[in-house]
């Protein structure tokens, strides 16, 4: 046995130190990616400009006030107002909202899928080759032109029994994480495959647990990282996706706005109001940007083997 | 090889098979009808005899069927007639429910403009990402590296229907150096029609070479980084081969092996996303057509595009597995 006083100073102050957690660790890198820490910034601080902004911004975007069309940026409305004289400024966060909304709920459905089907692939061996085929078909899948197709056939009908609003809604979301979750599912299920065949999956095993518990004590918790990557790359996706079927004119409604939907309506204007696609297109990008270099960081952060350095 | 590719082929069929499927069901399941775009003044029962005529009376496997037989027999013989003077009889060919032309026709008329467009803008973005892959690689953490991932982020989030449409604020209606709408009836045959068509192709190459670049020159870094530090890099450079030849020759040609397989893969998904480029500056080409087959409910039209993209996807998916075999001698199929 090692004599107590032999062991070096250093190493005494090092565990002095008060433990830290792996949640801080991953924080501390995390941080010190610029350009993940400014994504983060923006878009917490997107996130506050749609959700807070209409309470303090209190015009009502569907409020028509037909002698201020047309007028450009003034104090009374930053962005100027459309061709109906509506508050470009109030459209941007309502848009924002149901954008960031369709985003979010689209990626959480393409995750909830995605890991469902990984995680089952993965972990049960029998399964792994009929699901793994399913994910080769999807991929086989034209999705944007399917996309169109879905959401022009299945709108009108959705929306006579939901409404115009909750009906597209519905019909977006559900057609875009249906059809983004393939990544999602090939990444969990090989590092599921690896995680397998490590010894504390092992000792578990040995000891009885049963599958179920197995998948969500000792599997999931370790293969949160690439989740969450994936969740960020599926938030950029989704609103892409979101703002191109706006774009072509087969997203929402146009008193229902969203951004991709300001950005097709403006083209229109383009010729007379060039600066109207400017907001919603700029919105759109950078929170984009914004999500995307978040992932980059989030990568970096939550990869031991660079956490260690 | 040989085999690998041949049985490849053979699992792509009922892969292509279930995809046809799928979107015929989502089309015929959906509550479309063709005859809903007709004038309102058609009396119902010849309504009805037009809905019989379209054939979508059927029911649903035998209308599949039957689109399938026109597809995989009636088509191929039809054109095998048209090139080798054959005289096979030609059943029915798949027929546009909106101009009751065959589809393939319309196709056909519609490919060059794509073609011309999307091509040309896959290749330039490959010859542009080059370089800055290459160049960020070799000067890892240098300005140009940083430049050039900042440069790759924005194609990678800035989608092709805000930056064609800023590029058309800029240059079409701000400066007025550039025409805004893609004219496919221009014919080149002098010097000056030569330059209308390169300035009206700018904006759109441009626009979707963007994307490209951002992908592929990503990729080409990695890659490089990953080559760069191996061992015959060092014999290289330690027998005194000029650093010229070590980046171009030794190390790129091996970094090129996984990005070949990218660019591979990228094909078809360049003619999906040109779908949006192509309404963004009125290029009537096959993302158009699709899009006025959606919106009008011609099945037959939406049918077959879709059942195109997905064999493109497929096939590229095996040229880009085949290749990778090809070029990379480790890599064995059988």
């Amino acid at each position: 046995m090692t004599d107590s006083s032999a062991i070096p100073t250093e190493v005494t102050d090092d565990l002095k130190r008060p433990a830290r957690a792996q949640w801080r660790d991953v924080w501390d890198q995390f941080k010190a990616h610029k350009g993940a820490l400014v994504g983060m910034i923006f878009f917490v601080f997107i996130l506050i400009f749609v959700i807070l902004g209409p309470y303090v911004w209190s015009i009502d975007p569907t409020y028509i006030d037909i002698r201020a069309r047309n007028s450009g940026p003034s104090l009374e409305h930053p962005f100027g107002t459309d061709q109906l004289g509506r508050d470009s400024f109030a459209r941007m966060m309502a848009g924002g909202q149901v954008s960031m909304a369709v985003g979010i709920t689209a990626m959480l459905l393409a995750l909830l899928f995605g890991t469902l089907i990984g995680v089952v692939a993965g972990y049960f061996k029998s399964l792994d080759g009929p699901l793994m085929r399913l994910t080769d078909l999807f991929l086989a899948l034209p999705l944007l032109p399917l996309l169109l197709v879905i959401i022009m056939l299945f709108r009108e009908s959705l929306s006579a029994q939901l409404g115009p609003e909750g009906g597209i809604f519905i019909l977006m979301v559900s057609a875009i994480g249906i059809t983004s979750w393939m990544q999602t599912a090939r990444i969990v299920r090989g590092d599921v495959l690896a995680l397998k065949e490590r010894e504390f999956v092992l000792a578990a095993r040995s000891i009885g647990t049963p599958p179920r518990r197995m998948i969500t004590r000792h599997i999931l918790p370790n293969v949160l990282s690439p989740i969450m990557v994936s969740a960020t790359l599926g938030i950029a996706n989704a609103i892409i996706t979101e703002s191109a079927l706006s774009f072509l004119g087969l997203g929402f409604p146009p008193d229902f706005p969203t951004w991709g939907r300001l950005l097709f309506d403006s083209v229109d204007y383009l010729q007379q109001y060039p600066e109207r696609v400017i907001w919603p297109g700029l919105a759109i990008s950078l929170t984009v940007l914004s999500v995307n270099y978040i992932g980059d960081g989030l990568r970096d952060a939550l990869d031991p083997r660079l956490r260690a350095r | 090889m040989l085999n690998y590719t041949i049985r490849r082929l053979f699992l792509a069929i009922p892969t292509l098979l279930f995809i046809s499927l799928v979107i015929f069901f989502i089309v015929k399941l959906s509550p479309s009808d063709p005859t809903a775009n007709l004038p309102l003044t058609i009396p119902p029962e010849v309504r009805e005899k037009i809905r019989e005529s379209l054939g979508v009376n059927q029911p649903l496997l035998v209308q599949f069927g039957l689109w399938l037989k026109q597809l995989m027999i009636s088509e191929p013989l039809y054109w095998t007639n048209q090139y080798f003077g054959t005289e096979f009889e030609v059943g029915q060919r798949i027929i546009s429910y909106q101009t009751r032309s065959p589809v393939m026709d319309i196709v056909i008329q519609r490919m060059p403009q794509t073609l011309w467009v999307v091509g040309t803008a896959y290749l330039v973005g490959i010859l542009i990402a080059l370089p800055i892959g290459i160049f960020s690689a070799y000067r890892q953490y240098s300005i140009f590296d940083q430049a050039g991932t900042f440069v790759s982020m924005i194609g990678f989030s800035v989608p092709p229907f805000f930056s064609g449409v800023l590029v058309i604020v800029i240059f079409s209606v701000q400066l007025g150096w550039l025409p805004s709408i893609y004219d496919t009836t221009h014919i080149v045959d002098s010097w000056d029609s030569f330059v209308i068509q390169f300035k009206q192709m700018i904006m759109p190459v441009m626009v979707l070479a963007l994307q490209t670049t951002a992908q592929i020159s990503r990729f080409l870094r990695a890659s490089m980084l990953d080559n760069l530090n191996q061992d015959y890099v060092r014999t290289a450079r330690a027998k005194g081969l000029s650093e010229k030849i070590v980046v171009l020759v030794h190390v790129l040609r091996n970094s090129m092996i996984p990005v070949i397989t990218v660019i591979a893969l990228g094909v078809p998904t360049i003619f999906g996303g040109a779908i949006i480029t192509e309404q963004v500056f009125k290029v009537n080409g096959l993302g158009q057509l699709l899009i006025i087959s959606i919106q009008a409910g011609d099945v037959p039209t939406v049918q077959t595009l879709t059942f195109m993209f997905a064999v493109l996807i497929v096939l590229f998916n095996l040229v880009a597995d085949v290749l990778y075999g090809l070029l990379d001698p480790r890599i064995r199929y059988d």
